[in-house]
């Protein structure tokens, strides 16, 4: 059983929007990670990279590419977890509505930056008002995030719990 | 790296240029925070393929920025759309899908794009000038507007394409930068054969290797003849976007960054050197065609059992046009066509723009082609929207990308073949191979 220490993550896009009519300064984070909502959910880890445009059905929420090792398996409300997506810049329409149908996970923790799901979220965020904030996690927190390990998110705090 | 908004950027965010740029310049920022830009730059034009219809959240989206009075600031085209508004009931499915598709359509004219309606916005007159700073989307005109016009764009897609065009603002990163643009992987060309480096054939099967290998690394490709056509870039290039991640490629001595190998690698040397002979190209046949006989291609086997084993294979459909038809490809077709008209039975369409279609029209083609059955398709094309009628059975094409997106778009098999190969099957009905297009020597009559 894990200890239920925080670990610290990187808010790529939080699930609120930043304040409308603010004035950015230029030093400005994009997102105070210190008003993120919590979020509470178990770990999907996908064994390999997924391609939402093909791969995710966004009517259902079920992993649709038959050719993924978790084909079948519904992403909905649970903590998506892969290295990054894979493919065409189609899947930020996917999770836009996903967002809106929703069956979209709960948040999406990846390894590296993916623009094209940021892009999705962002978009998700200006439209419906709300998205699965996207974190980055660094290498050894990720490697922790395994099998239906439920897990609390906020802000940048990740606990395992 | 922080990034720094001018004046204007935070004027735009705060809603100075109405509610549709403050939300576009928003997205813009939250974007350029993601990939680390320290600054927005200025672009001179766009290309959008938001307005293909996927569902009702991108409708959603684009009506949003119409009623916020969204307007592009910049020359702005239109890749395809899932209608051909120039041919109604060209398209099949719902009609509730349909009239969301032309909803979405219509708001990206409200927005002021230009109708093009095309793949190709390059061969319809957008040609942004060497080194312009251009904001484009679509796989296939990304990888045209940065290898053969050597202007800069990044990969942008649905949602970013807009913001760009209504602020005239995108982020400073990637391919936009000198630094990024210098060849990493050489692809080195030995001992094909004269008349393949100068088939158009050449172009798909070269590009859908390359992007195999490149992923999303930067190639290099060295020997393609100084004469090498513009069509015959423009297919390498789509099939190279299609099998890998590829944006932006040099082709020593033709495209404008790529002057000499060193200019082309920015006088470093290559991280890997791939050697590509007729065999590696014949293997790659294989890779793009789903028909069992073709795909089990083996390299070692002998020109006799590789290119052609799958001949006299039944086809059903021949679809041409990815990225759309060009003059020249369709001037090269429409004798074909005359000489061997396709079998009532084989559905054959030709995917091309308008522009392209009232030239067609004005010479006299159109005519031929339709009365020969021959299906014109402008506006859209047959793997982004039902228009092809059979459900299952084999397609043919000549084109990179149709092959590649074929089988998980439209469940039919795919096989590969020269424009030759594909009017001469479409005649027969079953597969036609020319026996010397992938020998040593031409064959007797061969027009290469």
């Amino acid at each position: 059983m894990p200890e239920p220490m925080p670990f610290t993550v990187r808010v790529l896009v939080s699930a609120t929007s930043p304040e409308s009519g603010r004035t950015p300064a230029s030093n400005e984070a994009p997102d105070d990670p210190a008003a993120g909502e919590l979020i509470t959910g178990t770990v999907l880890r996908l064994d390999e990279p997924l391609s939402l445009w093909g791969g995710l059905d966004p009517k259902t929420g079920e992993i649709i590419d038959r050719r993924h090792p978790q084909s079948g398996t519904i992403v909905t409300g649970r903590i998506l977890v892969m290295p990054s997506g894979r493919g065409s810049s189609s899947a930020s329409s996917i999770l836009l509505e996903s967002v809106r149908r929703g069956t979209m996970p709960a948040a999406i923790v990846l390894a590296e930056v993916d623009g094209i799901l940021a892009l999705g979220a962002t978009v998700a965020r200006e439209i419906y008002d709300r998205t699965p904030p996207i974190f980055i996690a660094p290498p050894d927190v990720y490697d922790r995030l395994q099998g239906d390990l439920p897990v609390q998110l906020s802000g940048e705090a990740l606990t395992c719990v | 790296m922080t990034l720094q908004l001018t004046d204007t950027d935070a004027a735009w965010l705060e809603g100075a240029y109405g509610d549709a740029g403050a939300m576009a310049m928003r997205i813009l920022v939250s974007m350029a925070e993601v990939y680390g830009a320290d600054r927005l730059l200025d672009i001179e034009s766009a290309h959008i393929d938001g307005c293909l219809y996927h569902g009702p959240s991108g409708l959603d989206f684009a009506e949003r920025l119409v009623a916020g009075g969204g307007t592009v600031r910049v020359p702005t085209s239109l890749n395809v759309g899932a209608l051909d508004l120039v041919h109604p009931g060209r398209v099949h499915g719902k009609a509730e899908d349909r009239a969301r598709a032309k909803r979405l359509m219509d708001a990206y004219l409200a927005m002021g794009c230009r109708s093009t309606w095309t793949c190709a916005p390059y061969q319809t007159g957008h040609r942004p000038g060497f080194g312009a700073q251009v904001a484009w989307a679509e796989s296939n005109a990304i990888v045209f507007a940065n290898s053969v016009l050597g202007a800069r764009t990044e990969r942008y897609g649905d949602f970013i394409d807009i913001c760009a065009a209504i602020t005239g603002r995108a982020p400073a990163v990637g391919l936009h930068l000198d630094e990024n643009r210098r060849g990493q992987v050489l692809f080195r060309l030995v001992g094909i054969p004269e008349h393949l480096l100068r088939d158009p054939v050449l172009g798909p099967v070269l590009g859908y290797l390359v992007g195999r290998a490149a992923r999303s690394r930067i190639p290099v490709i060295e020997g393609l003849p100084r004469e090498t056509t513009e069509d015959t870039l423009k297919a390498l290039g789509a099939a190279a976007a299609s099998s890998g991640a590829v944006a932006l490629f040099h082709a020593v001595g033709i495209t404008p960054e790529a002057p000499s190998l060193a200019a082309a690698f920015g006088d470093q040397e290559p991280d890997e050197i791939i050697e590509v002979d007729r065999e590696r190209l014949r293997e790659t046949l294989g890779a793009l065609s789903t028909v069992p006989s073709s795909s089990t291609l083996e390299p070692n086997r002998g020109d006799t059992a590789g290119h052609g084993a799958d001949a006299g294979h039944p086809i059903h459909v021949v679809a041409l046009g990815s990225p759309h038809f060009s003059v020249d490809e369709l001037a090269a077709f429409v004798p074909l066509v005359e000489r061997f008209p396709p079998q009532p039975d084989v559905e054959v369409y030709v995917c091309t723009n308008r522009i392209v279609l009232e030239i067609a029209r004005a010479r006299g083609w159109l005519e031929i082609l339709e009365l020969a059955g021959v299906t014109m398709v402008a506006d859209t094309c047959v793997v982004v929207t039902p228009i092809v009628r059979r459900a299952t059975g084999v397609l043919m094409t000549n084109s990179g990308k149709f092959a590649h997106y074929t089988p998980g778009n439209l469940g039919l098999d795919v096989l590969f073949g020269s424009l030759e190969e594909c009017a001469r099957s479409a005649h027969a009905g079953h597969v036609w191979r020319d026996p010397g297009l992938w020998q040593d020597e031409a064959p007797r009559g061969h027009n290469a």
